[in-house]
């Protein structure tokens, strides 16, 4: 078996797939004319596009046993930096500008995410302060930041260019945003599964003195697995830019959580060690086609995040027991 | 005897007010196991350390084939082929047994896949097992993650990772601590067949019985000093036990 059949087949990830596919046969043998349809796919497929972005990201770092919680700050902040410097750029008001403005926008959103990464990573691998902490306080202060920088409003004037060709351009009937996200999503999770630092990101995650002992840079490991997920927050602030218009200083509270929890769904465990970006698509999408569903079928929308809490305490509970029986040899 | 493969002289070493090394020596040859022996706090776990690169001693001096060596971390003395068991388990539950064995010396594949730090899975099980097997470590499998496996599998594992990378030179800190009789006995065949290669073994251990069983000469700390050196096979575990509580000294050791 190759080693990805095997991941794939040893964690959760199967399971978690089952459940998906559970849940969209469900709802399209409740409402096959309105679920199984183009239109309900692509919108949802956009919709969780930033998310899985950022989801990526924090695959790798919780596998490393950390945590982000700065990275829905990150992506305001990146988003504000971004349409304020396109703007900047055309007069104040960026909406004619071409290519050459997106590019430089494009730029500073992932500079302005990669710093905020770089700060995180410093913190925690350099200062040794648990990432939990570092994190709750760059979620705090990116997002005043931001909110100092736009003076608390939100930031329209982003290119049309950009909008219509980022946001809500398609490709052979497929959203450009939904291939941007496979396409990190496709190389997050080879460089996770397949290459060298992939295999420290494990190895860390599982016992970082054991990796230290065996010659691995761990503080520098640590570090660019922050870095990482700064520079994709500041690509989903450049996604969430094009695909809303606006770079928005609000309603990025959670994502966070969204990220965290997709990815535990996914079967990466909080104690590190163990886990897979293709775990981590299944798992964002869960709540996802929850919402969808619940909307479609007509359930009241406030029953998703009760379904997903139980969704998600089932996943973590069952991956304690399964650490449990396995330490007991 | 020729000339030591490993010297260090004088050490000194001290954790605040502790001082953990008060002038020890400590000699190693070629071709021979010898066991570091000493009762708890005697030192053997600092100097140890000090030998492997994990802490720099205050003072004294190492040599290696008789040239002074500076060894500022693990990877120094690694480079120098110095290897490591430690006590405490050193590996990575998560990771299947080749994966360890390899970890922080992972093959690449070869042309442009290894350039992105794509990793040769393949190859790399394939040695693992070549190596298990010429060790005489038997797994079920090299495809579990280690966690998975008994505590014996998983320190035959860790003194595989050790044995396979080292030159000169490996340092057991209690390898059969935690392992039931047969699984000692395993370890053990591993230190006898690293030291026919022509390495050397130092063996830090609490179990007399085992030191006589499988080592050559014995060097005995107590309080931080080199206080006794033995040839196994002309001592006791009388004389061993003297020397480790201060009943038993000898001038010049």
């Amino acid at each position: 078996m190759t080693s990805l059949a095997r991941r794939l087949a040893s964690a959760n990830t199967l399971w978690i797939g089952l459940v998906l596919l559970g849940l969209i046969a469900v709802f399209g043998a409740l409402r096959p004319d309105a679920v199984l349809t183009v239109f309900t796919l692509q919108t949802t497929l956009v919709e969780t596009s930033v998310l899985l972005v950022l989801s990526v990201g924090m695959t790798y770092v919780i596998i490393t046993s950390g945590i982000d919680l700065s990275v829905g700050s990150v992506l305001v902040f990146s988003g504000v930096t971004s349409a304020m410097t396109m703007n900047a750029l055309n007069g104040g008001d960026a909406t004619g500008a071409g290519w050459g403005t997106v590019l430089v926008g494009l730029a500073v959103a992932l500079l302005s995410g990669a710093a905020w990464g770089l700060l995180n990573g410093l913190l925690v691998a350099r200062a040794g302060i648990p990432p939990l902490i570092v994190t709750l306080g760059s979620f705090g202060a990116a997002l005043g930041a931001g909110q100092l920088l736009s003076d608390g409003s939100n930031v329209s004037g982003v290119p049309d260019v950009l909008g219509e060709g980022l946001g809500t351009g398609t490709w052979f009937g497929v959203p450009n945003l939904v291939l941007l996200a496979a396409a990190v999503t496709a190389v997050g999770a080879l460089v996770l599964g397949t290459t060298r630092f992939g295999r420290h990101t494990y190895a860390i995650g599982s016992n970082e003195e054991a990796a230290r002992r065996a010659g691995i840079g761990v503080t520098g490991h640590l570090v660019r697995v922050y870095l990482l997920a700064g520079v994709l927050a500041g690509l989903a602030g450049f996604m969430a830019l094009a695909y809303f218009r606006v770079a928005s200083v609000t309603g990025h509270d959670t994502d966070n959580l969204n990220a965290i929890a997709g990815v535990v769904l996914g079967g990466t465990s909080l104690f590190g060690g163990v886990g897979s970006v293709v775990g981590t698509v299944l798992g964002v999408f869960i709540p996802a086609v929850l919402r969808k569903g619940f909307v479609i079928v007509g359930v009241n929308v406030y029953w998703q995040p009760i379904a997903v809490a139980l969704v998600l305490v089932a996943a973590v509970w069952f991956d304690q027991s399964r650490r449990k029986a396995r330490n007991q040899r | 005897m020729g000339e030591p493969l490993l010297e260090a002289r004088d050490l000194v070493k001290t954790y605040g007010s502790v001082e953990a090394l008060r002038g020890a020596s400590f000699t190693a040859y070629a071709g021979e196991v010898v066991a570091l022996i000493g009762d708890n706090g005697a030192g053997k776990s600092t100097l140890v350390k000090c030998l492997s690169g994990v802490e720099q001693p205050d003072s004294g001096s190492v040599l290696l084939d008789g040239e002074p060596v500076r060894l500022d971390s693990p990877t120094a003395a690694r480079a120098l082929g110095v290897e490591t068991v430690y006590q405490d388990l050193a590996v990575a539950p998560d990771l299947d047994p080749a994966a360890n064995l390899f970890l922080g010396r992972e093959l690449r594949k070869p042309g442009p896949l290894g350039w992105f730090g794509v990793l040769d899975d393949k190859e790399m099980r394939r040695r693992a097992a070549e190596s298990f097997r010429d060790l005489g470590v038997s797994l079920q499998s090299v495809d579990v993650p280690i966690g998975a496996l008994s505590g014996g599998q998983r320190q035959s594992v860790a003194v595989a990772r050790s044995v396979v990378w080292a030159s000169r030179l490996v340092f057991m800190d209690e390898p059969t601590a935690a392992l039931g009789v047969v699984q000692r006995e395993r370890v053990l065949d591993v230190v006898r067949r690293v030291r026919d290669q022509g390495m050397a073994v130092v063996l830090i251990s609490h179990n007399m019985p085992e030191v006589l069983a499988v080592s050559d000469r014995v060097e005995v700390l107590r309080l931080g000093r080199r206080v006794a050196r033995f040839t196994t096979a002309r001592t006791t575990v009388e004389e061993l036990v003297g020397a480790m509580t201060g009943a038993l000294s000898q001038e010049g050791a």
